[in-house]
């Protein structure tokens, strides 16, 4: 993995980062709004903010005052499509596991309605 | 997370975690991951037949399945059971017979659990966990995919010729 790809993830993997993407997903906004759902500090939501900038996903407006920040859709992008062989894998296989668990429980329900117009006739 | 769907995450360097639900109990979902019977129904499928698939359900059991392509090549893995707890809990290790797949880090420790809901909806959520980094990393790029065992194994026997 590259390095970018390493920042990328390691910025992924806080709970609030990710709420601060989702946010951005929206549309950007300034620092003030992106910290308003969170119970902490603005420091703290700046120290968050900053690893999302490092790591290529947002990037900051110039405007000295408000800097909106926004979300950089292409470095998602790569992330997600690095992971695309091992979901596919996945996915399949467990598509094929829900199907299987369906056919199961239709002829096992078929089977109880059989059971059930016996005892009834 | 709703139905079909299913999520990817890597909570650490060295993990993959992939969870998905299925509108079946618990139970039947835990039995169709470790009865024969049912894996070959659904692991074995495209083209692939899982002709191995031997299962001792127990802490200190030993797992193998092969996988046969459509043109012959194999993909065997094998494993211990480490925690067996069904129908809510599983733990195991696993790692493929062919030395060249080491680089995927020479085996995992695989954790899956089985939560059903009030519904009677259940999520499997299975934790992968690699021996470091780079083997996460490579098993991710390669996608782990079968089918990857018979381009291994032509490119194996390209080598083979060339050499």
């Amino acid at each position: 993995m590259t390095d970018g790809l390493s920042l990328t993830f390691a910025a992924l993997a806080d709970p609030t980062r990710r709420a601060i993407l989702g946010r951005l997903a929206e549309g950007e906004a300034p620092l003030k709004e992106l910290a308003r759902p969170f119970a902490m500090s603005l420091p703290a939501v700046a120290k968050h903010l900053k690893v999302l900038e490092r790591a290529g996903l947002v990037e900051r407006g110039r405007e000295a005052q408000w800097r909106p920040a926004r979300l950089r859709a292409d470095a998602l992008r790569e992330a997600a499509e690095w992971m695309e062989p091992y979901r596919r894998y996945w996915e399949t296989r467990l598509g094929h596991l829900d199907a299987y668990l369906d056919e199961l429980q239709t002829r096992s329900a078929h089977t109880a309605d059989r059971r059930d117009e016996g005892t009834s006739g | 997370m709703t139905a079909d769907e299913l999520v990817l995450r890597l909570p650490s360097d060295v993990e993959i975690v992939v969870m998905r639900q299925f509108r079946a109990p618990a139970t039947l979902v835990f039995d169709a991951w470790t009865t024969p019977d049912h894996l070959r129904r659904w692991f074995g499928r495209d083209g692939w037949s899982l002709p191995v698939c031997e299962i001792d359900l127990r802490p200190g059991g030993a797992w193998r399945y092969v996988h046969v392509g459509p043109d012959g090549a194999e993909l065997g893995l094998s494993g211990e059971y480490l925690e067996v707890e069904p129908p809510r809990r599983l733990v195991s290790t696993e790692r493929f017979d062919e030395p060249y797949f080491d680089v995927m880090g020479g085996g995992t420790v695989n954790t899956l659990t089985f939560e059903e809901d009030a519904t009677g909806v259940t999520t499997l959520t299975m934790r992968v966990v690699y021996r470091s980094k780079d083997a996460r990393d490579s098993a991710l790029r390669t996608g782990m995919e079968a089918g990857m065992a018979e381009g291994l194994h032509r490119l194996a026997s390209l080598l083979a010729d060339l050499t």
